[in-house]
């Protein structure tokens, strides 16, 4: 038994952390939230470098073909930096288009980059829903995500199928979130074609919402660092702020959620790896409760920065924005806990 | 990342699996109370001679002298659990006491006690808490004074628990009033039938005395009884203290309780509705269900950590704290969902569960404070955890 990282995933995190702190510094991130889109662009040019659309595609298609752990380790270093990247998108894209070679191979080459418009299989809203008619897709999906220089979307249909279409023939508009980091469309189709159609899963969905567990898990643990930090050097009342029991105990608070937190996104990770029958109800817990742990640290973490941590100075803001966004996402932790209760026979 | 056991575990736990088949009918049942009940000592030496129970210690000691193997006691553990077959006595003399001597007691002190302890022939409680040391353990009062080949013990101490039952005592007194708060502390053990003590319960909110408290007044005890050395008691406690955090927060009982409650709540019924139907009790249930995977998830992390002898780091640190808080949030639940005959105790007609849950969410906050309460365990986890500075020591008046 060894419920351990191994070394090969150790070292992918950590040299990915460290093309992060050069490729996606605080002054890049507020760049790319300004509308730089050269930023943004320089930030993609170093992660394709590294290899990010090729890491989940299998290995007979041209990929690394990575696991699903290995997934959440990539987009919790990506969510420690904030840095906007379309791995999510593409990683979820290889896992439901899996056993198509040839979109597969285009993935990992890099030149198909896919978009999500699932938003409608969690909850509809304002008269959205895409449907199938005739061959045909019609309608409009919420807050999809990466669709800023993709070629293809996947658009979930209202029976539940999710159809890859030709990026071209959609209309976008920018849909504003709090976070400015990321972008989030609104997508409308009128009697489009799908390409390809496919019906993901329960596990293709719990290994979506794990991604975004796993990117709160790294903001959440850049908070707390960020926080400890901060309170081992701001003083007050002649002493660093870091040793009244108060502050300290705000940081043993957030440690002590957050720490279980991460050794479950690894157990869901690898239960999905596994084909273990847990897998997708796990994953499902884990979104909800990263959300709820992120909120918490997310609040807490601002709170022992003080005044400064509401400021734009020091930017804590944009991991707070990115948790707050992270827990709406693919459904709300009720909605994920909910998945979790029927996947596990106790919802009639 | 690998979560099964090689061959030779599953084989071993085949055969702890065909052990306990074999021996159920003896086991102790609930008729078989009190301490020294003698189907319940049998039932103990049997599972130490089939390395069920004191797998580890020594034979010349009673044990069953097994090399230490976590994944064996880990699969000895989760058969227990799983069949459902009465374990392996527990106490702390058992699980504090024993460790204690191993590291640190005379050959003539392991002799004496270990054999008897572990066999549940000798019941042992614990003097540490004062009136005036808690969290502050090692500001104990209660003084030994040396009088030729004896110490005269006097003053009280307080949270004992077994105390009424107990044949010995392993006590922290202090022996040098003029040393340093943490140099001047002895470790001893004596008969609890010396003259001079005086042992009353301690009635808590349960309504039921779980502790007591212990007077001494002139208790003459042998310096025989001293374990490791004069002066080191603060050692020889931070030693047992270890043992003891190791106990509280286990995630496989937190997940027995979880298992328990979602039986009631699909059981139960409201307005002809079962609780497990309502969608603001499922919801709560599902919250404590993913802190409950969370906290077994950060046990498993645990385990390799200590398997592959690497520190287990904040992963360790934070179990006493969670895990306490976990159970006493599921018995919360509990109590909520049966609603209104919630708030039933004790006996009656409409009890649920003879109580349990009221009764857990009553003890359960005396573990939150007890064992190192939920404030020192933010310390701790910030100072070694998070490496954050110490509290400033306030300046002697």
């Amino acid at each position: 038994m060894e419920f351990a990282l191994s070394e090969d995933q150790r070292m992918l995190q950590d040299s990915l952390k460290g093309v992060l702190s050069e490729a996606a510094h605080l002054d890049r991130i507020r760049k790319i939230a300004a509308g730089e889109t050269g930023e943004g662009a320089a930030l993609d040019a170093a992660l394709s470098e590294f290899g990010l659309s090729a890491l989940m595609v299998p290995e007979a298609a041209g990929g690394l073909g990575l696991g699903a752990l290995d997934a959440c380790l990539v987009q919790e270093a990506l969510g420690y930096d904030v840095a906007p990247s379309r791995f999510l998108a593409t990683a979820v894209a290889a896992k439901l288009l899996g056993g198509k070679v040839d979109i597969l191979g285009n993935i990992a080459g890099g030149e198909a980059k896919f978009a999500l418009a699932l938003t409608e299989l969690f909850s509809r809203r304002d008269g959205a829903g895409v449907e199938l008619k005739g061959g045909k897709l019609t309608g409009k999906s919420l807050l999809a995500q990466s669709v800023d220089g993709a070629t293809h979307i996947l658009v979930a249909d209202t029976a539940g199928a999710v159809h890859s279409v030709e990026a071209a023939k959609a209309s976008v508009t920018v849909m504003q979130t709090i976070d400015r980091t990321r972008t989030f469309h609104e997508v409308s189709l009128d009697g489009v074609a799908p390409l390809v159609s496919v019906t993901p899963d329960a596990g293709a969905i719990a290994f979506a919402r794990l991604l975004v567990a796993a990117d709160t898990l790294g903001a959440g643990q850049a908070m707390i660092d960020k926080a400890v930090a901060y309170a081992k050097e701001r003083q007050q009342f002649g002493r660093v702020i870091g040793s009244f029991q108060a502050v300290k105990h705000m940081c043993a608070e957030m440690a002590a959620k957050l720490e279980p937190a991460r050794a479950l996104i690894w157990h869901a990770a690898h239960a999905l790896d596994i084909g273990d029958a847990e897998g997708p109800m796990m994953a499902s817990l884990a979104k909800a409760h990263l959300a709820e742990v992120g909120t918490f640290v997310a609040r807490t973490a601002t709170e022992v920065h003080g005044g400064m941590g509401f400021t734009d100075l020091v930017g804590l803001h944009y991991w707070y924005k990115r948790i707050g966004v992270n827990r709406q996402l693919l459904g709300s932790p009720e909605q994920a806990r909910e998945a979790a209760a029927q996947l596990q026979g106790l919802v009639v | 990342m690998k979560l099964t056991l090689d061959p030779q575990y599953e084989a071993f736990r085949a055969e702890v699996s065909e052990t306990l088949a074999k021996n159920a009918h003896l086991a102790p049942t609930s008729e078989d109370k009190g301490y020294k009940n003698a189907k319940r000592i049998a039932w103990q030496k049997l599972l130490i001679g089939s390395g069920l129970a004191a797998r580890t210690i020594p034979k010349e000691y009673g044990g069953y002298g097994a090399e230490p193997d976590i994944l064996k006691s880990r699969i000895i553990a989760e058969e227990f659990a799983r069949t459902r077959i009465p374990g392996p006595m527990a106490g702390q003399g058992i699980s504090m006491f024993v460790p204690t001597l191993l590291e640190l007691g005379t050959e003539a002190q392991k002799q004496a006690y270990i054999r008897p302890t572990i066999e549940g022939e000798m019941i042992w409680c614990q003097g540490y808490s004062e009136p005036g040391a808690g969290s502050d353990l090692a500001a104990v009062r209660t003084s030994a004074v040396e009088d030729g080949d004896h110490y005269v013990i006097n003053g009280s101490k307080i949270w004992t628990s077994t105390a009424k039952q107990a044949d010995m005592m392993f006590c922290l007194v202090r022996t040098d009033p003029n040393a340093k708060k943490h140099e001047g502390i002895t470790y001893i053990t004596f008969p609890m039938s010396t003259p001079g003590i005086e042992v009353r319960p301690l009635v808590d909110m349960t309504g039921s005395a779980n502790f007591n408290e212990v007077f001494f007044t002139d208790v003459r005890v042998p310096k025989s009884g001293v374990i490791f050395a004069p002066n080191k008691g603060w050692q020889v406690a931070n030693a047992t203290l270890t043992h003891e955090r190791g106990m509280l927060g286990d995630p496989n009982a937190t997940k027995a309780r979880l298992l328990e409650l979602i039986a009631l709540m699909k059981t139960e019924t409201v307005n002809g509705q079962r609780l497990i139907d309502n969608p603001v009790l499922r919801d709560r249930l599902m919250k404590l269900q993913a802190e409950v995977y969370a906290m077994q998830a950060n046990g498993l992390r645990i385990t390799t950590s200590r398997l592959q002898g690497q520190p287990a780091g904040l992963a360790g640190l934070v179990v006493k704290l969670q895990g306490c808080d976990l159970n006493h949030e599921i018995a919360r639940l509990a109590i909520d969902a049966l609603g209104e005959l919630g708030i039933l105790y004790e006996e009656g007609e409409h009890l649920r569960s003879d109580g349990a849950w009221q009764w857990r969410y009553m003890y359960d906050l005396g573990l939150i404070i007890g064992g190192g309460t939920a404030q020192i365990q933010k310390n701790i986890i910030a100072e070694r955890g998070l490496d954050m500075p110490r509290e400033p020591k306030l300046a002697k008046a």
